[in-house]
C-alpha cells in the first residue's frame, strides 16, 4: 500500500518538474519568441505590434509572476491561448484528444492480440518454421517506420485498390461504421510494427523462462502443459513484456503524429504540427504538456500493473 | 515400519543403463553400463564430483532430459513398470505422484509468483482429483508435517518470504504430497547452511521411515553419505568405480577413487593426535597408493603481531523513512577482536550472516568500519593507507569463476598487483609470473591463456600465484575452497600449507566448513550474528566446544563414519536468526570467560538457554 | 577476443551491407555522380534513362543521385548524435554505477525525466524553439539517447562491480579511476557496442520522421523523410517518387537492424562463449 503511494507521489513530482523546464525553455530562446512568430513570412516586426502583443501574452511581467501564474492556469486546465487566432489552447486539445487515444487504443490492442500469442507459441516450437518465418516477419515489420508503412498502405488500399478513401475522419455518433474503417488503416500502421515488438520480447522472455529451475520443478511434478504453460511459463514470462511495452508507450505517443499526419486524422498532431511551423509556442508546450502529463499517468499505471502481477517488488 | 507395507511398494531397478549426450560432433557418452537395485524403504546414495553423471542419472529415470539431444538404453523399473517405454501421458502421471524429485538450489526450484500453497496443492489436484477446498487442508496439513511453523499463516505466502532451509522443507512437503513410492534427492542439501542441512537430512529420514519409501540420494559429500545411506554408488566419469554397502565401502574400499574420495573427505577428530596443521593425504586416482604426507612444523612465532583487530564493528541501514530517520540496521559485525601472529592460520567460522565475510572485508580494507580498528603489522587500517597497506594484505575470494578479469591473460592477471604499485618493470613482470605459477604449481606456459579455458581448481591456484606477487605478511582466505570439488580442494588446502612452511604466511581462513577448517589451522573463531562467541587455539576448540552455538555448529556437520551416526533426535528445529535489528537497537555488553588458556567463551545471552 | 573465426557466412551479409552503404556515403562526394541539386525543370517526372538510373523528380533533379546523399546526410545526423549521446550518457552511468548514493539518485532522475518526453515531441519542441536544421537536430536527438546509454552503462556497471574480480584489484590497491577505467569499462563494452548501433539505427527513423515532417533537414538537401513527404503530393503523377525512397529509406533501417541484432547476439555477455563457463 504504502508502496503505491510513493509512486504515485512520485509521479507527481515529475510532473511538476516538467511543466517547470517546459517553461523555462521559453526563455532560452534567442531572440524574441513574439519576434520570431511575427516575422515568419520573412518580413521584420513592427516593434510597436512585437510591444503590443507582448503586452497582451503577459511577457514583460517578471519571470516568477508568469511561473506562477502558469501553475495557477494548470490547476484550473488553462493552457493559454494560441499565438496564432486567439482560440483556447485546452479546449483544442481536449477536442482532438480522444481521436488521439482512440488510435493508441486500438493499435495497442492490434499489437497485443496478435504479438502475445505468436510470441509465446514462436517459443514453445523454437526453431521450427512458425517460429523462423514470424522471427523475419517481425523483424521485417518492425524495420518499416510508421511513416512509410502509412504511406504504403495509403498507396495500396486507396490508390491502387480504390478499397477505401485515403484517410479523414467521421465522428462515431454519425456513422459509426465509417469511423471504424478509417480508424482501422492509421491504428494498423502503429499497430503492426508495435506487433513485432511485442512478439520479440514475448519470445525471447518466454525462452528465457524455459530453462529456469522452476519449470523444471514443475514438469516433475508430472502436471499438465496447459498449466505449466499458463501458471508456471506465462506468468513469468509476461513481467519484463508490461516493462517494454511501457516504454514502447512512450514512442507510441510519438508515432501518432506522423500517423495522423498521414492519414489526415484529426487528433493532437495537427495541431502540433501547425503549432511548431508557426513557431506558436503556448499550442506546441501545451500538447506537449498534456502529452507527457498522459505518458506519467500510463507509466504509473504500469508500476502498479507490475506491483501486482509480481510479488518481489511489493516489499 | 511394517513388512506389509514395505511388501506392497515397488522398488527401483536399473540396469545397463547407457545415456548419452548429442552436440555439434556426435554423441558423447555420459553414463555407462549403470545398474543397481533400490528396495523399498531403503536409501541408495550415487557419490560423485561434477561430470560423475549421477545429476544424469536422477533425471533420467523421471524422463527430465531434453528428447531431442538425448539418447538413453537399458532399462529402468518401478516394480515391473519399465520407465523408459511410458508413454508421455503415463510419464506425467508418474511423476510427482509414485516417482517425486527435488532438487538442489531451493532459491529458484520455485516459482517466484506463486504462492507457496497452491504450489503444494496444484501437484495434488492434478495427480488425485480433488477439490482446491480439499487440496489446501492437504497442503496445509503436509506443511505441519514438514515442520514449516504457523502453516495455515504462511500457505499464502511467496517463495522470497521464507528462507533456503525453509524453501526446501516446502520442495520435500510438494515431493511428499501424493506419497511416493520412490523419492530423488538431488543434492538437496548442497546449498544450505550446516545446521539446516542437518536439520533437512533428519527430516528426509523421518519422513521416509513414516512412509516406507525408497530414496535415492545424489551427492558429492562423504559425510552425508555416511550419514543416510543404506547403500553407495560410487561414480567417476559417467561409470560405476565400486558399489556396496555403506559400512563395507567405508570400512574397505578397494577402487583408488573412492580411497582417493574418502581421504579428501575431512574426519572431524581426525586432527586430535596432532598439534600442528597437517595436509591431506592425496590418493592417485590410477594407483591408488597415497602420498607420503609430510608432518609440519609449526610456523607460529607469536613475537611478531601481524593483525590486530580491537572492537570493530559494521553496520548497514536498510530501511529508513521518507525522512530519513533509520528504521532498521544490520548489525553485519558487532565488537569483533582479534590477533593473528606471525606463521599462524586463524579460522573464522560460521553460517549466513555471521559476518564471518564482512570481517574478513574490513581487515583488507574494502568497507570501512562504523566503530573499531584494524592494524596492520602495526600500522592502522584507513581510507588514505589502505592502497599502501594493500602491500601487505591480500585476499583469495570464494568463487574462482569470477574472482579473474575475464579480458586479461593469466600472465597480466597475476602481474596487475605489481602493476598497480609500480614496482617491476613489464620484463620482471614475465619473470615474476612465470615463477609465480611455477609455485603455485602450475606450468610457466600458461601465462599467455585466458582464464576461462581453466578449471575452478586451476583458477584458484591462478588467484593463489596473484596473491603472492606483493609478498604479503597477511593472506585472507574467504571459503577460497568451499566451491571446488573434493579432491581439488585437499590439494589446494596442501597448497597453502606449503607456502606457509617456506614463506611464513599468516592466514585468516574464513569457511563454514569444519572438517576442513579442523585440518588447517591453529586457532578457531566461531561466529554467530556478527559477534564472536567462542575463540581458542584449534584442539581445544574442538574437543571441548563450551558455546551452545559452537556444540550446535560441531555436532551438525556429518560424519563420514556409518557406524558414528548422529541421534537424531537431539537436532533442534531453529532457524538461523537474521542480523537485522531495529534503528534503535542497542547491543548488550558481552563477557567473555576464559576457560583454558587462550580459549575464551562469551557468556551465552538468554536466548540459549534452551 | 579469443575464438571468432573469420569465415565468410551468410550472417554476415548485413555487415557487408552496411560496410558498402557506410562507404559509398562516406565517399558520396568525391564519387563521379550528378550533382544532387541541379534541376532540369523541362524533364521533371521523366522515367529512368542511360543518365538518370532511377529517372528524374519533379525538378528534374536525379533521383538516385538524391536518395545517396540522402543516406549519406541521415547517416551523418545518426552518428553524430549517437556519438554525442553514447560519450555523455555512458560518463553518466559510470559515475552513477560506481559512486551509488547521491550521485546515482541525481543521474537516475534526470534520465526518468528526459524519458518523460517522447522523443519525437522533444524534437519538435526544439524545432520550434531553435528552427530546423541538423544544428538543432543533433543536439537534440542526442538529448534523447542519452538516457539509454546511461541506463544500459548503469546496470552493467551495478552487474560487473559486484564481480569478485573488481573487488580482488580494489584489494590490491588499485584507486577508484583505476578501477573504472581499466577494469570495469572494458568489461561493459559489448552492452554499449550494441546500445550505439541500436542508437544509430533509430535515429535515422526518427531524423526521417521529422523531415517528412518539414522539420528536419532542410530542402534543397536531399533527405529520405523530406522525399517521401513530398513524393505523397505527388502520388498520382508518379507513384515512384514516393516508392523508391520508401524502399531505401527501408533497406537501410533493415540493413542497421539486422546488423545490430547481429552485434548483440555476438556480444551479449550471457553468451557462453564470452563468460567462459
Amino acid at each position: 500500500m504504502f508502496w503505491f503511494l510513493r509512486r504515485g507521489f512520485a509521479s507527481l513530482v515529475m510532473l511538476w518538474v516538467i511543466v517547470t523546464l517546459v517553461f523555462m525553455s521559453i526563455h532560452f530562446v534567442p531572440g524574441d519568441p513574439v519576434e520570431l512568430l511575427l516575422s515568419q513570412d520573412g518580413g521584420s516586426a513592427d516593434p510597436a505590434t512585437v510591444q503590443m502583443i507582448r503586452e497582451d501574452l503577459g511577457l514583460n511581467r517578471p519571470i516568477i509572476e508568469q511561473y506562477v501564474e502558469k501553475l495557477k492556469g494548470l490547476a484550473s486546465f488553462d493552457l493559454g491561448r494560441s499565438m496564432v487566432d486567439d482560440s483556447s489552447v485546452s479546449a483544442e486539445i481536449a477536442r482532438r484528444l480522444p481521436r488521439t487515444l482512440e488510435l493508441i487504443g486500438l493499435a495497442a490492442l492490434i499489437s497485443l492480440v496478435i504479438g502475445i500469442p505468436a510470441g509465446i507459441y514462436a517459443a514453445l516450437h523454437t526453431g521450427r518454421r512458425f517460429d523462423r518465418a514470424a522471427s523475419y516477419v517481425a523483424g521485417f515489420a518492425q524495420g518499416i517506420p510508421v511513416f512509410v508503412l502509412g504511406t504504403l498502405l495509403i498507396l495500396v488500399f486507396s490508390q491502387m485498390l480504390k478499397l477505401t478513401s485515403a484517410g479523414g475522419f467521421v465522428a462515431f455518433s454519425q456513422a459509426p461504421g465509417k469511423h471504424m474503417m478509417l480508424l482501422l488503416m492509421p491504428s494498423l500502421s502503429i499497430g503492426i510494427g508495435l506487433a513485432a515488438i511485442v512478439f520479440r520480447i514475448t519470445r525471447a522472455s518466454t525462452l528465457e523462462v524455459l530453462p529456469l529451475d522452476y519449470v523444471r520443478t514443475a514438469r516433475a511434478k508430472g502436471l499438465g502443459d496447459r498449466r505449466i504453460v499458463l501458471h508456471h511459463i506465462l506468468r513469468n514470462a509476461l513481467i519484463p513484456v508490461i516493462t517494454i511495452f511501457a516504454l514502447q508507450i512512450g514512442s507510441l505517443l510519438g508515432g501518432t503524429v506522423l500517423v495522423e499526419y498521414v492519414f489526415n486524422w484529426p487528433g493532437l498532431s495537427g495541431m502540433l504540427v501547425s503549432g511548431v511551423n508557426a513557431r506558436d509556442y503556448p499550442t506546441v508546450t501545451g500538447v506537449i504538456l498534456v502529452i507527457s502529463a498522459l505518458l506519467i499517468g500510463l507509466n504509473f499505471l504500469v508500476d502498479v500493473l507490475y506491483g501486482l502481477t509480481d510479488p518481489r517488488v511489493r516489499k | 515400519m511394517s513388512i506389509s507395507e514395505t511388501a506392497t511398494r515397488p522398488g527401483l531397478s536399473i540396469s545397463d543403463l547407457n545415456i548419452s549426450f548429442r552436440n555439434k560432433d556426435g554423441w558423447t557418452s555420459v553414463v555407462r553400463n549403470l545398474g543397481f537395485d533400490i528396495a523399498p524403504g531403503e536409501t541408495v546414495a550415487i557419490v560423485g564430483e561434477s561430470g560423475s553423471g549421477k545429476s544424469v542419472t536422477a533425471l533420467s529415470v523421471l524422463g527430465l532430459l531434453p528428447q531431442q539431444s538425448t539418447r538413453i538404453e537399458g532399462s529402468i523399473r518401478l516394480g515391473d513398470r519399465q520407465l523408459l517405454s511410458l508413454s508421455p501421458k503415463d510419464l506425467k502421471a508418474l511423476r510427482g505422484n509414485e516417482i517425486a524429485m527435488i532438487f538442489q538450489e531451493p532459491m529458484t526450484s520455485l516459482n517466484p509468483t506463486m504462492c507457496i500453497g497452491e504450489q503444494i496443492a496444484e501437484s495434488i489436484i492434478a495427480h488425485r482429483g480433488i477439490s482446491k477446498a480439499e487440496a489446501k487442508v492437504e497442503a496445509i496439513r503436509l506443511m505441519e508435517k514438514v515442520h514449516i511453523p504457523s502453516a495455515a499463516r504462511r500457505y499464502g505466502e511467496y517463495p522470497h518470504q521464507f528462507s533456503g532451509g525453509m524453501r526446501q522443507r516446502v520442495m520435500i512437503a510438494i515431493a511428499l504430497a501424493c506419497k511416493p513410492a520412490l523419492l530423488i534427492a538431488d543434492e538437496p542439501t548442497t546449498a544450505l547452511d550446516v545446521t539446516i542441512q542437518a536439520q533437512v537430512l533428519n527430516l528426509i529420514k523421518e519422513l521416509q521411515e513414516e512412509e516406507g519409501m525408497a530414496v535415492l540420494f545424489i551427492t558429492h559429500d562423504m559425510g552425508v553419505v555416511a550419514e543416510v545411506a543404506d547403500r553407495m554408488v560410487v561414480m567417476y566419469r559417467g561409470d560405476v568405480v565400486e558399489e556396496g554397502t555403506t559400512t563395507e565401502i567405508f570400512a574397505n574400499a578397494r577402487h583408488p577413487y573412492t580411497k582417493a574420495l574418502l581421504s579428501a573427505a575431512p574426519q572431524l577428530g581426525s586432527m586430535s593426535g596432532s598439534s600442528n596443521p597437517q595436509p591431506f593425504a592425496i590418493y592417485d586416482i590410477n594407483t591408488g597408493l597415497a602420498a607420503e604426507a609430510s608432518v609440519l612444523k609449526s610456523t607460529v612465532d607469536t613475537s611478531e603481531i601481524l593483525l590486530d583487530v580491537k572492537d570493530l564493528s559494521v553496520r548497514f541501514p536498510v530501511q529508513q523513512t521518507i525522512f530519513g530517520k533509520v528504521t532498521a540496521r544490520v548489525h553485519a559485525v558487532e565488537n569483533v577482536s582479534l590477533t593473528l601472529a606471525r606463521g599462524e592460520t586463524l579460522a573464522i567460522v560460521g553460517e549466513s550472516g555471521s559476518g564471518k565475510s564482512t570481517t574478513g572485508k574490513l581487515i583488507t580494507g574494502l568497507l570501512h568500519p562504523t566503530a573499531g580498528k584494524v592494524e596492520i603489522c602495526g600500522k592502522p587500517m584507513r581510507i588514505d593507507t589502505r592502497q599502501s597497506l594493500s602491500r601487505s594484505v591480500q585476499m583469495i575470494f570464494q568463487d574462482p569463476f569470477a574472482s579473474l578479469n575475464p579480458r586479461l591473460t593469466v600472465g597480466r592477471a597475476i602481474t596487475e598487483p605489481l602493476r598497480i604499485h609500480k614496482l617491476a618493470s613489464e620484463k620482471e613482470q614475465d619473470e615474476i609470473a612465470a615463477s609465480l605459477l611455477t609455485r603455485v604449481g602450475l606450468s610457466p606456459e600458461i601465462a599467455k591463456r585466458y582464464p576461462h579455458e581453466f578449471s575452478g581448481g586451476q583458477r584458484q591456484r591462478i588467484c593463489v600465484a596473484r596473491t603472492l606477487a606483493l609478498k604479503p605478511s597477511v593472506i585472507i582466505a574467504d571459503e577460497a575452497v568451499s566451491a571446488l570439488d573434493v579432491s581439488v580442494k585437499a590439494q589446494v588446502v596442501n597448497l597453502l600449507l606449503e607456502l606457509q612452511q617456506e614463506m611464513q604466511l599468516g592466514f585468516i581462513f574464513i569457511s563454514h566448513d569444519m572438517a576442513v577448517v579442523e585440518r588447517i589451522s591453529n586457532r578457531v573463531a566461531v561466529m554467530y550474528l556478527g559477534e564472536i562467541v567462542e575463540i581458542g587455539p584449534r584442539a581445544a576448540i574442538f574437543s571441548n566446544p563450551v558455546h551452545p552455538y559452537t556444540r550446535r555448529l560441531i555436532e551438525a556437520v556429518p560424519v563420514p563414519d556409518p557406524s558414528r551416526r548422529r541421534d537424531r533426535h537431539k537436532i533442534a528445529d531453529s532457524e538461523i536468526r537474521s542480523p537485522v535489528r531495529p534503528g534503535d537497537y542497542v547491543p548488550p555488553a558481552r563477557t567473555y570467560r576464559e576457560v583454558s588458556s587462550g580459549h575464551l567463551v562469551q557468556d551465552a545471552g538468554p536466548e540459549w538457554a534452551a | 577476443m579469443t575464438g571468432t573465426s573469420l569465415k565468410f557466412t551468410p550472417r554476415q551479409i548485413p555487415a557487408y551491407l552496411l560496410a558498402l552503404l557506410l562507404v559509398v556515403s562516406l565517399l558520396a562526394p568525391v564519387l563521379p555522380l550528378q550533382d544532387p541539386l541541379a534541376m532540369d525543370t523541362a524533364a521533371r517526372f521523366a522515367g529512368p534513362s542511360a543518365q538518370h538510373l532511377f529517372g528524374q523528380d519533379e525538378f528534374g533533379r536525379d533521383i538516385l543521385v538524391r536518395l545517396v546523399f540522402a543516406l549519406r546526410n541521415s547517416l551523418i545526423v545518426a552518428f553524430a548524435a549517437a556519438i554525442l549521446a553514447g560519450v555523455i550518457g555512458t560518463a553518466l552511468g559510470v559515475l552513477a554505477g560506481y559512486s551509488r548514493g547521491l550521485t546515482e539518485m541525481l543521474a537516475m532522475r534526470f534520465i526518468d525525466i528526459v524519458l518523460c518526453f517522447p522523443p519525437l515531441l522533444l524534437a519538435m519542441l526544439a524545432v520550434t524553439l531553435y528552427g530546423p536544421g541538423p544544428v538543432t537536430l543533433i543536439p537534440v536527438l542526442a538529448i534523447v539517447f542519452v538516457p539509454s546509454f546511461t541506463r544500459v552503462a548503469h546496470a552493467s556497471v551495478l552487474s560487473v562491480r559486484s564481480q569478485d574480480y573488481v573487488e580482488a584489484v580494489r584489494s590490491m590497491g588499485a584507486s577508484n579511476a583505476r578501477v573504472m577505467f581499466s577494469t570495469i569499462l572494458p568489461n561493459i563494452a559489448g552492452p554499449l557496442i550494441v546500445q550505439f548501433s541500436f542508437t544509430v539505427a533509430v535515429t535515422v527513423v526518427l531524423e526521417s520522421g521529422l523531415s517528412f515532417l518539414g522539420l528536419g533537414v532542410l530542402p534543397p538537401a536531399p533527405s529520405l523523410g523530406l522525399m517521401i513527404g513530398t513524393g505523397r503530393a505527388t502520388l498520382a503523377q508518379a507513384p515512384m517518387l514516393l516508392v523508391w525512397p520508401c524502399a531505401a529509406l527501408t533497406a537501410m533501417i533493415l540493413i542497421l537492424n539486422a546488423f545490430c541484432d547481429d552485434l548483440r547476439d555476438r556480444l551479449d555477455p550471457k553468451s557462453s562463449k564470452i563468460r567462459g563457463q
